[in-house]
């Protein structure tokens, strides 16, 4: 289908929304003293956010100022904090309160809101050991003039008795040019490039001494991925960060279109429709290097390119939202956070390919997500974004929802496809590959939900500076769901090429309890586990690969001293058991074997016979499953044992789980020196196999335990422990 | 194979929007698509599909009543038994999983006094264990009807219980 030449009114048009958005959230909720806004996610409604915003809107009416206003924002990722409540006031770093309760939202409501005093002890930054600062100064650019810069920045403001006021950040890449340092200044939101020393002097005396701007050195070429960091850059958990896809996560109402507009919201979608023809598109996004966030890291462009190139009257987008990965949450996040900025991402890639129809296909269990997106959809044909001519073009295009019924399988591009035509997902050979032959036969690009939101900031801040971020064939950010047992849970994107250490220790804050770290999980279930020794490896997709895991689409579970690692391989191969579609034996089959083998290890009950069988049936299922899900099924296995062979061999022949977690291994064992002899374990154990008098040490009849544990809760004196003691005597 | 088919049948038993929903897109192209939202619309009816409605629903979109239960079957969200009135589902992901997500669902079929994927006597609690929720970051994760539980211990649940109804005690 030959493209007509574009119009050249669509920027006009957008243009003319955001003014008219802007007033109406003037009018409306953006022109008060105080803004409140509330976290609002499946996680944060689960913390309890629905009540804390209900308690807001009544405190607001019983006060009767009009000078407050209360709305919702999505999640910023910070997950382990929930609820979330940011209070912004002019000129000012907003204030965010974590965990807060109708009771705390009370206390805000009459102590900062009311008489202008911060309730400290629920600040995200005074839980984190800081005090309230006035100003954020981010330094931007090349790693080691950045860092000399930082390091001065940090010197002159203790020099002229700054340091209290001002928070210095590092953000790897905000500038203009990603290689030459900026300085940029909040909540001014002032950007001053091409840093050096003798410039900074000045800007410190005179920004940030005397609020005056030095407008000689100003520039506000703003990129719109720094939006996020005026509202969350003072605290160190956002500060690693570089967001991108997550760029208006917790930061605009994900249900307002007025919202998404006033931050540049699809004026990426209009400028390209304007000035760019469909080719053009194709290679700018070629240029920037964006690969598949999916975890397969096919270059996006080139999906696009190769349904182009086929004539075919009928073309689709599908946008992959089924976010099946046990541990993943990026897709949900994304779309509660911010829908529009995929619908737009649609848009952009249905251009590109001159498609007539793009779906978004998304897990049944996401109702809030669906919610949103429905919404959303709606919302930007009412403003003429999608439909027939959309953006007054000679192009229609308008996006539906359709969503699946718990299968993993359907993740995969053709079983995707199978499913949303109404029939079981199972996959098909490939090639075809569904560029060329797709949904219902037509050409069709299937890209994630992640890639999708990157597409506004490519074409916004330019394939140039994305390309530039990251590492040689990995360019700009990824997000990660951050969980497991690690401190800071939540979800975080970064640059390609920061470390496992970086995004565990300083973004994750360690382990849980200080314990020790063991291995970190990445990949989902077609993933791996790497061990400490890893730790340094950068993010990116060869590395990971190199390494023994994978990228994936982002899960990323932290283990440690707790957790076994044979018991981890046997929960990813259950769930391939379950989720398996059965179709081809080797998959069917064999992840069934293989999963009965771990299960006698983990039971004591093994030989090294059945461990080299497990080796066998790793090479079998990888190579001769029809599909990538089957292909991938035993990497969870190869890891493990790659990495924690001598766990496997423990389990085997010392029938010993030293992390504790194989509950037919372990004991639990009355410590007689310890022992008052109350009775309380023996009173709570379901057997009855704890046997003692009074005020003399029990014991536990190993025979009849069935390690619930029930004698180790409720023991007071901590006389009860729990180990791998087992030795040959018992077990034989 | 769209062809349109009204049941005349007076002993239809399919819920009116659930038909309504049905008749109004097989009469669109490829309708064929639209057979696993029909199945949604009819499961969030009746709570599970019941045999006589697969049959009429496979009659609307011109199919054969086991080739609606062949897709029904892929997928594990549809159940062709009735739920419980308070389904309670344990989130078996791997944030879950190596937060001790196990001995909390032992703990509530024990409690409950039935396994994973029954329902009690009395109708009121199912359990179905549930593909990762994606709410890793408050691991382990229960939902019992529509309340999100999260940092679930095994001593929360019988609290978490009695709040939708449960009496029953251990000593």
């Amino acid at each position: 289908m030959e493209m007509q030449s574009p119009v050249a009114n669509a920027l006009d048009m957008v243009r003319k929304q955001r003014t008219r958005a802007i007033w109406n959230l003037f009018d409306t909720k953006f022109n008060v003293d105080y803004r409140i806004t509330v976290g609002s996610a499946t996680c944060e409604h689960a913390a309890g956010s629905l009540s804390v915003y209900e308690t807001f809107q009544s405190l607001i009416a019983e006060s009767g100022t009009p000078d407050i206003s209360v709305g919702h924002v999505g999640c910023s990722g910070r997950c382990d904090m929930e609820p979330v409540v940011t209070v912004i006031s002019r000129a000012a770093i907003p204030v965010k309160y974590v965990k807060v309760t109708p009771e705390i939202a009370k206390q805000i409501f009459e102590r900062h809101i009311l008489n202008n005093e911060i309730v400290e002890d629920h600040s995200m930054r005074h839980i984190e050991g800081w005090e309230y600062i006035r100003t954020i100064a981010t330094i931007s650019g090349a790693h080691d003039e950045g860092s000399d810069l930082e390091d001065k920045l940090v010197e002159m403001l203790e020099e002229h008795d700054l340091a209290k006021m001002v928070f210095v950040n590092r953000s790897p890449y905000g500038g203009e040019d990603p290689e030459e340092p900026s300085l940029h200044i909040y909540p001014d939101n002032v950007t001053y490039p091409q840093m050096n020393a003798k410039k900074l002097e000045k800007v410190v005396q005179e920004h940030l001494g005397r609020d005056k701007i030095v407008a000689e050195f100003q520039d506000n070429q703003s990129k719109v991925s720094n939006l996020f960091i005026p509202f969350f850059g003072d605290v160190h958990f956002y500060g690693k960060q570089l967001r991108m896809a997550l760029r208006n996560c917790g930061v605009i109402d994900p249900e307002s279109i007025d919202e998404y507009l006033s931050v540049r919201g699809y004026e990426a979608v209009a400028r390209t429709i304007d000035s760019m023809t469909p080719e053009e598109v194709i290679e700018s996004v070629k240029r920037s290097g964006l690969r598949g966030r999916g975890g397969g890291g096919f270059l996006t462009a080139n999906k696009w390119h190769f349904a182009s190139l086929n004539d075919a009257k009928e073309k689709f987008i599908i946008c992959n939202a089924d976010e099946g990965d046990p541990g993943a949450f990026m897709d949900r996040s994304i779309i509660e956070g911010d829908p529009h900025t995929i619908i737009e991402g649609m848009i952009i890639a249905g251009y590109a390919m001159q498609a007539t129809q793009g779906f978004v296909y998304t897990r049944v269990e996401y109702p809030l997500a669906i919610k949103r997106l429905e919404i959303a959809i709606e919302d930007a044909r009412q403003r003429g974004f999608l439909g027939k001519n959309l953006f007054g073009s000679d192009w229609s295009y308008d996006i539906e929802v359709r969503f699946g019924a718990g299968a993993f399988v359907c993740g995969e591009e053709t079983a995707l496809i199978q499913s949303i035509e109404g029939f079981r997902g199972e996959p098909r050979e490939k090639p075809p590959f569904p560029t060329d032959r797709g949904l219902w036969g037509c050409p069709t690009a299937i890209n994630n939900v992640e890639t999708f939101a990157n597409l506004p900031v490519i074409l916004l801040d330019g394939d140039q500076w994305f390309s530039a971020i990251g590492t040689g064939q990995s360019k700009g950010t990824k997000v990660f769901a951050l969980a497991g047992k690690v401190r800071n849970t939540g979800l975080i994107e970064v640059p390609m090429g920061t470390t496992l250490r970086e995004i565990i220790y300083e973004i994750g804050g360690g382990i849980i309890d200080d314990k020790a770290f063991k291995a970190v999980q990445t990949g989902g279930p077609a993933g791996g586990c790497l061990p400490d020794e890893f730790l340094d490896t950068s993010v990116d997709y060869e590395s990971l690969k190199e390494a023994g895991s994978i990228m994936g689409s982002g899960g990323m579970i932290v283990l440690d001293e707790s957790t076994c690692m044979v018991d981890v391989a046997k929960f990813f191969l259950e769930f391939m058991v379950d989720e398996s579609c059965g179709q081809c034996t080797p998959c069917r089959a064999g992840t069934k074997i293989m999963h009965g083998i771990l299960e006698k290890i983990t039971n004591g009950q093994a030989t090294m016979d059945d461990l080299r069988k497990l080796e066998e049936m790793c090479d079998v299922v990888a190579q001769a499953s029809l599909c990538g899900l089957g292909k991938c099924a035993p990497n969870p296995v190869v890891s493990t044992l790659r990495y924690f062979r001598h766990e496997y061999e423990e389990h085997i022949l010392e029938r010993k789980c030293r992390a504790g977690a194989c509950h037919n291994l372990i004991q639990y064992r009355v410590i007689a020196d310890a022992c008052v002899g109350c009775g309380a374990c023996r009173r709570k154990c379901p057997a009855r196999c704890i046997l003692g008098a009074k005020r003399e040490a029990h014991e536990i009849i190993q025979e009849m335990c069935i390690k619930c544990g029930n004698c180790m809760t409720a023991c007071k004196f901590d006389a009860i422990e729990k180990g791998a003691f087992i030795d040959a005597e018992v077990t034989s | 194979m769209t062809t349109q088919n009204t049941c005349s049948c007076s002993s239809s038993t399919l819920p009116e929007e659930v038909r309504r929903f049905a008749e109004d897109r097989v009469a669109q192209s490829r309708a064929r698509s639209f057979l696993i939202p029909t199945l949604h619309k009819l499961q969030n009816a009746v709570g599970y599909l019941r045999d006589d409605h697969i049959e009429e629903i496979a009659e609307l979109f011109g199919v054969t009543p086991n080739q609606v239960k062949g897709v029904a079957s892929f997928y594990h969200f549809f159940s062709f038994e009735p739920k419980g009135a308070c389904p309670i589902s344990v989130c078996t992901g791997t944030a879950c999983h190596v937060r001790g997500a196990a001995d909390v669902l032992a703990k509530i079929m024990k409690l409950l006094k039935i396994e994973d994927g029954e329902r009690t006597e009395d109708g009121l609690f199912s359990i179905g264990g549930a593909r990762c929720v994606g709410m890793c970051a408050l691991a382990p994760v229960v939902i019992i009807g529509e309340k999100v539980y999260g940092n679930v211990t095994p001593d929360q649940v019988e609290d978490m219980l009695k709040e939708h109804g449960f009496k029953g005690d251990e000593t």
